[in-house]
């Protein structure tokens, strides 16, 4: 038995004995901080996308700030690898969190992926097609590329966004910066259909072989979801301590 | 090959030493060795549910394996677009679904924040004691579990047993013992029952009792040092680049917990606790830590418990729930490790797109690069280590 390990598990107890006497200040001192933190940390941001700017020129097409919560910066997918290595040998931000794909596509089958309950309550709309929409700093074509990073030191992450045109989706690896993006990425090949150029292995990962089809796209329809609509909107509960009278009210 | 006598199972070099000399041996040198596909599950018990590992073989050495998944895999990133927002916690409750409450919250919390909405003080303290709960429910099983792969049976009855008193609790506030959808934008479904909060902390000591009781059985295990340590070494760089979380980090030295380090609306900050890490990054720090942080969240329930505010549970929000356009990502650190949601919202009734980072799918991505060179026993030692659900991998 290492007395390293039990030195360290045993003193576990001490340290619950210490804790009821500390517990009291800290409370109090966590509220300072806070209020400093959130001032900080935009200013933080704001140099990171900065920094991203300056490091990838022409290839830096936008930015958004939530202050005090998130980042986003949306690239050129010339940019892609480069921003990718930049925020991990620059900036820190060694932890891959994800690599994904949004399809902007507004769904063609409108309203009736919904279920006729739904109709009711809401009115049943036409079918028309909204105008395609894209989300924080902005977006041009279908396909987006998601990278999340993440500085496990300086707790403070970024989303990077790349358009990819229209009729070419292909994005380049991200395999020599960040090695777990391997699966990541055959995912967002077999789920959105979008080409990872210089994947040395992309095969599906999920669906079986034989499987045709993009299931995330926006034109791929849900089969289940048209031969049995989902029982909709009269399966919602009331909300704990809301008055009858409320029940009509839909804002 | 014969032990020596002297031999010190706390010395990592011996025992490296002493593995390469296994792996190098063979039983007959004018017999050569030829390689071998080795295939494991889907059904193996070491796999948790229905992963699936193809491992080439060079005698007792693994030389490539890999992971094939996809048996589990419901589509819920694609299921999610179709369903309204309180109905979607129904779904994603069967991710993980040993730890079920921590996957609602941050899909909850990200919603709320789009909505800019906040739940009260007082759910967001129940919030996180059961988060907490669910953590120790979640990793009292591994705890048990990771003994039966080393071929030591009893750990695992003591896990059940144990559990049963936090699972019973978890039940007791929420109605379900595996899947709670508990959680409601702007809140709890229900108050807490009464007399649980007594109930609650006398469970919290048996779970500690339980991690006393492994610390001896498990931990001190001659057996199980000899097999765990200096086994799968994850360094920090790869485990970065791969981007494991949770014990798996910390288990390899990186001092990270989204609980401290992240600003959230649950209560963490508010308690008194501590990060556990340890620096071997092999299969006996993940699962050290791991015992750790069990028994550091069974403080923290009771620090919540004993400071719970009162109030409403509810915060006034529409009936019919329609999250404002916009995009979120909120994470919070699971059971498992960190999992996120990427909330995209057109301003409709169904989210527009859900990204659905889980733990288990980064930290299980890194197996073909650690199983390269391990010895075919020290998989199921490896993979249990990593301790993964199959539902928080496929989605």
């Amino acid at each position: 038995m290492p007395d390293s390990v039990l030195q360290a598990t045993r003193s576990v107890a001490a340290d619950a004995r210490e804790r009821s006497e500390r517990r009291a200040q800290s409370v109090s001192d966590t509220a300072v901080e806070e209020d400093e933190a959130v001032v900080e940390t935009d200013a933080v941001r704001e140099a990171i996308a900065k920094a991203f700017a300056d490091h990838l020129g022409d290839g830096f097409i936008d930015q958004h700030i939530t202050p005090g919560s998130d980042l986003w910066i949306r690239i050129d997918r010339s940019a892609w690898v480069d921003a990718a290595r930049f925020a991990k040998d620059r900036l820190g931000m060694t932890w891959l969190d994800f690599v994904s794909a949004i399809d902007w596509l507004p769904s063609p089958f409108g309203r009736d992926m919904e279920a006729e309950q739904d109709w009711v309550v809401h009115g049943r709309e036409d079918k028309e097609i909204d105008p395609q929409e894209t989300g924080v700093a902005g977006g041009e074509t279908r396909f987006q590329m998601l990278l999340r990073v993440y500085s496990t030191t300086e707790h403070m992450g970024v989303t990077i966004k790349a358009d990819l045109p229209d009729g070419d989706a292909t994005i380049e690896t991200l395999i020599p910066v960040f090695a777990g993006a391997n699966w990541h990425e055959r995912e967002v090949w077999e789920m959105f259909g979008i080409h990872v150029a210089g994947h040395p292995d992309l095969r599906a990962l999920y669906l079986p072989s034989g499987f045709e089809g993009n299931p995330l796209r926006k034109d791929y329809p849900l089969v289940a979801r048209r031969v049995k609509p989902w029982p909709g909107i009269v399966d919602v509960e009331p909300m704990p301590g809301e008055d009858d009278d409320a029940e009509e009210g839909s804002e | 090959m014969t032990l020596e006598a002297d031999l010190d199972i706390n010395d990592n070099e011996q025992l490296r030493y002493i593995a390469a000399q296994a792996a190098d041996a063979r039983v007959n040198v004018e017999l050569e060795t030829e390689g071998m596909t080795l295939n494991i599950g889907p059904q193996h018990p070491a796999t948790h549910g229905t992963l699936r590992i193809v491992a080439q073989l060079d005698g007792e050495q693994v030389i490539a394996a890999e992971p094939i998944m996809g048996y589990m895999h419901r589509g819920y990133e694609k299921l999610t677009e179709v369903r309204t927002y309180p109905q979607v916690t129904t779904l994603i409750n069967r991710i993980d679904w040993v730890g079920s409450f921590a996957n609602e919250v941050p899909f909850i919390l990200a919603a709320e924040e789009l909505m800019e909405v906040e739940a009260p003080p007082r759910a967001q303290w129940i919030r996180t004691a059961l988060f907490e709960m669910g953590r120790i429910a979640n990793i009292m099983l591994f705890l048990g579990d990771m003994a039966v792969q080393l071929g030591g049976v009893t750990a695992i009855f003591y896990a059940f047993r144990d559990r049963e008193f936090v699972l019973n609790q978890i039940e007791a506030a929420t109605g379900g013992r595996f899947h709670p959808n508990f959680n409601r934008i702007g809140g709890l479904k229900d108050d807490l029952p009464a007399g649980w909060v007594e109930e609650t902390k006398s469970a919290m000591q048996s779970v500690r009792d339980f991690c006393d009781e492994m610390e001896d059985l498990v931990v001190g295990n001659e057996i199980f040092q000899a097999r765990c340590r200096g086994v799968g070494v994850i360094p920090a760089d790869v485990a970065m680049a791969y981007g494991l979380s949770g014990a798996n980090l910390r288990g390899s030295g990186v001092d990270w917990d989204l609980r401290r380090d992240a600003e959230s609306p649950l209560a963490w900050s508010e308690l008194d606790w501590k990060v556990w890490t340890h620096p071997d990054g092999d299969s006996f720090s993940r699962y050290w830590v791991r015992l750790q942080e069990t028994r550091e969240a069974t403080y923290m329930v009771e620090q919540l418990l004993d400071g719970l505010p009162s109030g409403p549970i509810m915060a006034k929000v529409p009936r019919i729930i329609k999250v404002p356009a916009g995009e979120s990502y909120v994470q919070t650190e699971n059971p498992l490790g960190s999992m996120g949601y990427y909330v995209v919202s057109k301003g409709e009734l169904t989210p527009f797109r859900v990204k659905i980072r889980t733990a288990s799918f980064s930290n299980i991505s890194i197996t073909p690069w650690l199983l390269e060179g391990v010895l075919v026993p020290d998989i199921a030692t490896i993979l249990a280590s990593l301790y993964f659900i199959l539902g928080d991998i496929d989605r």
